[in-house]
């Protein structure tokens, strides 16, 4: 039997009572809608800020891409519940569905062939993964057509909540899902480039997203999206039982990650590149994980964020906002997950929240001068990050105590670092 | 392959015929090398005549212009650097690239990575069999550590360790690799005379350890004189002379190049008072 450390245990249930006592808070009423929004926003903040530390902080890619990916999970989940509940069709659902599984598949086939035939040059294999995924996405929209009739009456079937929850909890899985395969395939070509470089091509693919949102009408044809009037009638489905969810197996997952083998690969291109490849580190490789993985939890952030407010407007990712998660990473701790958890929460609080309360009206907009005035005293203070790199137990990687026949008569060294 | 490594004739690094040019520069020139098996080989040269661009065609930094690099009977110019390392050939660097922000013990699981036996999804579960592989990964790493003597220090992060533990550091990561070459670049520089004692000393024991075979790069004569077996000195990109470290000495190209135009004759001149 594995034995539970005491800082898992410690951390599970300080988890539980912190779920317990928002869930009482909101149930009772001490905390009203306007909060319940600004702590279920902070969570989903967190995912987001997550994903990004781990590929700025963890990985050191600097990236602003993370609210495209956000925004195509927000919207990618939204319009699979918008469909059921609106026009009670699951025909969102089974395209979806069937999209970003063949998508996959393409992409690990397409990745058989790509290393088979070694010393491809990128753009060929990014030419090859584009064609695999297009016919794959043309192949997922007829068959969800196919599927589309007989979801619906097996759903319709279910009691209604139930069928509900079950879209809901599937519509936020794909939403992350396609934002990792999108991130996939827009990696590709950018990891040729360099650190600055790759910062500002991710620039670029949010204000691609953001206009390609604006017309999504237009352009895509998703009529139910109302590009640039912004989508309603999304179903506010987002409790703080599922946030609570999401942003717990995120920490556990990127926790486990980075206290791995993986994770020390991640680390050590951050910290020494040509190092880490002539150790037998595919760079490549990990940036490319680590780039999907953090958008990953963007785009699950992304479908969760849609249902909370029911409402999505492309304006909420322009590139102005996608310095939120950046700023967020920065003053947390480049490398700290406990700081990025505290500083979304600070940062939803502090800005969203106390500051529109305390602050007269019509100077609510004046919280966009106290937050880059918070941060240049945080610079100047604390270049480090609210957190440095300091982690709860829970979290921090633990240096293995040496075996007996290691140790020597005066490693009294070994216990003072330990 | 395993059927070789006894072969003691047969060279397991060559190359052939090896240039790397850059622009008009000819860094390496029509350089033909052999290392065999289980050697300890020097590679001199002043400052500028090429010998760390060979490291770097060997590790797969850079592509060679022309030539070949054979590794094992299997050309391997142009490949991926982390490929060549997998394939078992591990460098240092003349300027310590450890990974600084990261504890001792982690610089040496870093190079195990390839080894380590699990996938991602028993990374992300921490499953038993993680569980498992972490701690036999663990435990190769901390014996590492012991062989260098370092052990005490796992705890440490990398970049406050003194500069002679760096560099035995670097060595003993690039060692985890699990290579059957061993590339060092300058690894005496910056030591004082007691250190570098000790690691010509380091250097024959982890050679019949773990049946390295050794190139290394050096600027002191003691170390280089002093353990390598075979010698080859470079001079503007190209092989000048080549032996073992007595043939090396005498050479008057060697000590012309290192000395300028017409210090061989002043040495030849010498020698003879000198046997006289």
């Amino acid at each position: 039997m594995k034995r539970i450390k005491p800082s898992t245990l410690l951390f599970v249930a300080a988890s539980i009572a912190v779920f317990a006592i928002v869930q009482v808070l909101f149930n009772t009423g001490i905390l009203n809608a306007f909060w319940s929004g600004i702590i279920r926003l902070a969570a989903v903040m967190a995912m987001v800020s997550l994903g990004l530390n781990l590929i700025y902080g963890f990985n050191g890619q600097f990236s602003l891409g993370q609210f495209g990916f956000y925004a195509i999970g927000a919207y990618t989940a939204a319009d699979i519940t918008y469909r059921w509940e609106q026009l009670h069709s699951a025909l969102g659902l089974t395209v979806v569905l069937a999209a970003g599984v063949l998508m996959g598949l393409a992409i690990l086939l397409v990745r058989k062939i790509v290393v088979k035939l070694r010393g491809l040059d990128t753009l060929s294999a990014f030419a090859m993964y584009l064609v695999g995924v297009i016919l794959a996405a043309i192949v997922a929209v007829w068959i969800g057509n196919l599927l589309a009739q007989p979801a619906t009456s097996l759903f319709a079937i279910l009691p209604e909540k139930i069928s509900q929850t079950i879209i809901f909890f599937l519509a936020i899985l794909l939403g992350g899902l396609i934002a990792a395969e999108a991130s996939f395939i827009f990696g590709l070509p950018i990891f040729t480039l360099g650190s600055d470089y790759f910062g500002i091509a991710t620039l670029g693919f949010t204000i691609i997203i953001k206009v390609l949102l604006d017309n999504s009408d237009t352009m895509l044809g998703f009529e139910e999206m109302k590009g640039a009037r912004g989508m309603i009638g999304i179903p506010k489905i987002t409790t703080w039982f599922w946030v609570f969810f999401f942003l717990f197996a995120t920490i556990v997952v990127i926790r486990n990650l980075l206290n791995s083998s993986f994770g020390r690969a991640i680390i050590s291109v951050r910290e020494d590149e040509t190092a880490a490849t002539a150790m037998g580190i595919d760079v490549a490789y990990y940036k490319n994980i680590t780039f999907v993985i953090g958008s990953l939890f963007a785009g699950l952030a992304g479908g969760l964020y849609a249902h909370i407010n029911g409402f999505l407007h492309p304006n909420s990712f322009s590139f102005i906002k996608s310095f939120d998660p950046l700023i967020i990473v920065v003053f947390g701790g480049l490398g700290s997950v406990t700081g990025t958890v505290a500083a979304s929460f600070g940062w939803a609080l502090v800005l969203e929240g106390v500051l529109r309360l305390v602050l007269p009206d019509g100077f609510e907009t004046w919280r966009f001068v106290v937050y880059p005035v918070l941060l240049l005293v945080m610079m100047l203070l604390k270049p480090n990050g609210l957190f440095g790199n300091f982690e709860i137990p829970f979290i921090r990687s633990v240096v293995p105590p040496l075996k007996k026949e290691l140790q020597t008569k005066g490693g009294d060294a070994s216990k003072e670092n330990a | 392959m395993a059927e070789n490594s006894n072969n003691n004739g047969k060279p397991v690094l060559e190359l052939r015929k090896l240039c790397r040019h850059f622009g008009g520069l000819k860094a390496v020139h029509l350089v033909d090398l052999q290392l065999k098996e289980h050697a300890l080989n020097g590679l001199i040269g002043p400052n500028g005549s090429g010998k760390t661009t060979i490291f770097n065609v060997i590790t797969g930094i850079y592509e060679p212009t022309e030539g070949e690099v054979v590794f094992d009977g299997q050309s391997i110019g142009g490949l991926d650097p982390y490929v060549i390392n997998q394939m078992g050939i591990a460098r240092t660097f003349q300027n310590i690239r450890l990974f600084p922000n990261l504890t001792v013990l982690d610089n040496v699981r870093i190079a195990y990575h390839p080894h380590a036996g699990y996938g991602m999804r028993d990374a992300v579960t921490h499953n038993g069999l993680f569980e498992l592989k972490e701690r036999e990964l663990t435990d190769r790493a901390q014996e590492f550590l012991a062989v260098f003597s370092l052990q005490d220090r796992q705890g440490e992060i990398a970049k406050n360790l003194p500069y002679g533990e760096q560099r035995r550091l670097e060595i003993a990561r690039a060692l985890a690799s699990s290579p059957r070459i061993l590339l060092l670049d300058e690894p005496a520089a910056g030591m004082n005379p007691y250190e570098v004692v000790q690691l010509m000393d380091l250097i024959h024991f982890i050679r019949d350890k773990f049946t390295l075979t050794v190139l290394l790069i050096e600027h002191q004569m003691r170390v280089v004189m002093g353990i390598c077996e075979h010698i080859t000195v470079m001079d503007f990109g190209e092989v000048i002379a080549r032996g073992n470290p007595k043939e090396v000495q005498d050479n008057p190209r060697v000590v012309e190049a290192y000395l300028g135009l017409g210090a061989a004759e002043l040495t030849k001149k010498y020698l003879k008072e000198k046997k006289r």
